[in-house]
């Protein structure tokens, strides 16, 4: 990255891609502008409402309801995968037969369209015929996922433990294994034990993967719909409707377009906002 | 603790086989079966489920609208981000890095957000319903996402080989073809099977762009499971068989696997 040269005909080689990304983002997003701003009564008669949703959304209960459940399930899994993910990569062989094998079938969830991994673990958390919901009744829980909150966090939680971790794992093990073996032999003249190999040697191998995979973690788990959609619909109740499922139901459910267009942009520009933060401290790395 | 550090992939593997499993144990199982109470293994292994969906064109079909929307988008990701992705590893140039950003900020756009622009979009280009329109659709994630991993992957080479064939006389497309391409067959082959992934995966975009035509094999899956009553068999059946491809591609990235989730950054 460090000696690139300076060209301005290098504009040549991204204007294809600058003008298939526009068509889809420019114009949806000037589309979601437009309602934000308006009114309407139907007939396709629109009249300026300012600012009005946004003030709306912003103290709209609803709204705070689905962002704090979203924040909570967004942290939740965060603190789960990430240490999780680290701890399996430090625990995978590094070379091998065996190594592909692990690889395959730990990318294997990461490949599954996201309502059938709904619609598998709802089979998969059925009270009386699934194998988890059998499971926990036998051993005296009494679950439920459609009745009981509690239970529907549970499921949506460990659903997505299951299908993401192993993209942590997969970020980790790609920054361990670039570790050169002299590092290791040198720790072991020092004396160090397994705690400082950790903290001095393989955590600042991974620091940038790792910033990749929470960057990852959390837009994805930020904007998740299909899966909790599919598993729960977003109950019991409102339990478990986090931001997706909130803004569909309004937008396509209700067609209240300018709440919704209203709510898309907050939600957008939060996404924005934590992610360019990342974004920043990854490419300070890139940099170096 | 050592011994049990040792297991820990192996638990884990378990962990994620066990629903995997449980799908295609009910997937061989008869409705009557599956209704009838918990058993680990089907009591009367049957492929009727198999059979239905194999036989229907309006399940096979699903699988067919899938494979070719998902094509088409691999195809033009990577063809569109190969020379951006050229450009932002090779020059510096005006508003180069917030171009980049600007990119992977429509990583960052959740589909719900853009689901019903998206179909007056595309239903005002009359491209509504079509293979396409969902190829082009999945662009607005996966450009960025290839774009991000090429990079990554031909920041990798040493700038000299470009000199090189500079100073041999190469013109720039025959250096970029004949020799820049093939040295980064792993990083397009890793971008190609991200961009295969995510389009694979992805379901709310489809199934606002689609009705009949090109209805993607997901959107069919929610539509039985809603309309024909809960057949959790035919369900489970369609659902394994959604494991397929994916396993497939994984395949042949095997040894890149690793590489490619870091996109191409160790």
């Amino acid at each position: 990255m460090a000696i690139r040269t300076e060209n301005n005909k290098a504009w040549l080689f991204v204007i294809p891609v600058v003008l298939l990304v526009a068509f889809n983002a420019v114009v949806p997003l000037m589309t979601v502008v437009n309602y934000s701003v308006q009114e309407t009564f139907g007939d396709n008669l629109f009249f300026w409402h300012g600012l009005g949703w946004f003030e709306d959304v912003l103290r709209s209960e609803r709204f705070h309801a689905s962002l704090a459940r979203q924040l909570l399930f967004t942290g939740i899994i965060l603190a789960i995968e990430i240490p999780l993910g680290v701890m399996i990569a430090l625990t995978m062989p590094k070379k091998g037969p065996w190594v592909p094998v692990c690889l395959v079938l730990m990318a294997l969830p990461l490949l599954i369209p996201w309502n059938v991994v709904g619609a598998m673990w709802n089979i998969f958390a059925l009270p009386e015929i699934g194998f988890l919901g059998y499971v926990l009744n036998e051993i005296g829980f009494d679950y439920n996922m459609t009745q009981s909150p509690l239970a529907a966090w549970f499921t949506v939680v460990l659903m997505d433990v299951w299908h993401w971790t192993s993209l942590v794992v997969l970020l980790a093990y790609a920054g361990l294994i670039s570790i050169p073996d002299a590092y290791y032999q040198a720790a072991k003249i020092d004396g160090a034990g397994r705690f400082a190999v950790f903290r001095h040697i393989q955590l600042p191998k991974m620091k940038q993967v790792l910033t990749i995979a929470i960057l990852l973690r959390f837009m994805d788990s930020f904007m998740i719909y299909t899966e909790p959609f599919v598993l729960t619909g977003g109950g019991p109740g409102n339990s478990t409707t986090f931001l997706s499922i909130d803004l569909v139901k309004i937008a396509l459910g209700q067609f209240d377009l300018g709440p919704a267009a209203a709510m898309s942009l907050i939600y957008f520009l939060i996404t924005l906002g934590v992610s360019w933060v990342f974004y920043t401290i990854m490419t300070r790395h890139d940099v170096r | 603790m050592m011994r049990l550090t040792k297991y820990t992939p192996v638990l884990y593997i378990i962990f994620l086989m066990l629903p995997i499993y449980w799908l295609l144990n009910m997937s061989f199982k008869t409705t009557n079966e599956i209704l009838g109470g918990f058993s680990l293994y089907p009591q009367e292994f049957t492929l009727v489920n198999y059979k239905t969906i194999l036989t229907d064109p309006t399940w096979y079909m699903g699988y067919v609208n899938s494979m070719l929307y998902v094509s088409f988008n691999t195809v033009i990701s990577v063809a569109a981000a190969l020379p951006a992705a050229y450009a932002f590893s090779r020059f510096r140039f005006l508003g180069d890095k917030h171009l980049f950003f600007w990119l992977l900020t429509n990583r960052m756009a959740p589909p719900a957000v853009f689901a019903l622009p998206f179909f007056q979009l595309y239903s005002a280009v009359e491209l509504f319903d079509t293979h396409i329109a969902v190829a082009l659709a999945h662009c607005l994630f996966n450009i960025p996402l290839a774009v991000w991993i090429l990079e990554g992957f031909m920041s990798g080479v040493p700038k000299e080989l470009d000199e090189t064939a500079y100073v041999d006389g190469y013109s720039f497309p025959r250096f970029f073809f004949k020799i820049f391409v093939p040295t980064i067959t792993a990083g397009i082959g890793v971008a190609a099977f991200f961009c295969f992934m995510f389009s694979w995966v992805e379901l709310l975009l489809a199934k606002t762009l689609t009705s009949v035509d090109a209805k993607p094999i997901a959107a069919t899956m929610t539509r039985t499971a809603s309309t024909s009553g809960y057949e959790l068999g035919l369900l489970a059946a369609a659902g394994s068989l959604t494991i397929v491809p994916g396993a497939f591609v994984i395949y042949f990235v095997r040894n890149y696997i690793a590489k490619g989730f870091a996109l191409g950054r160790v």
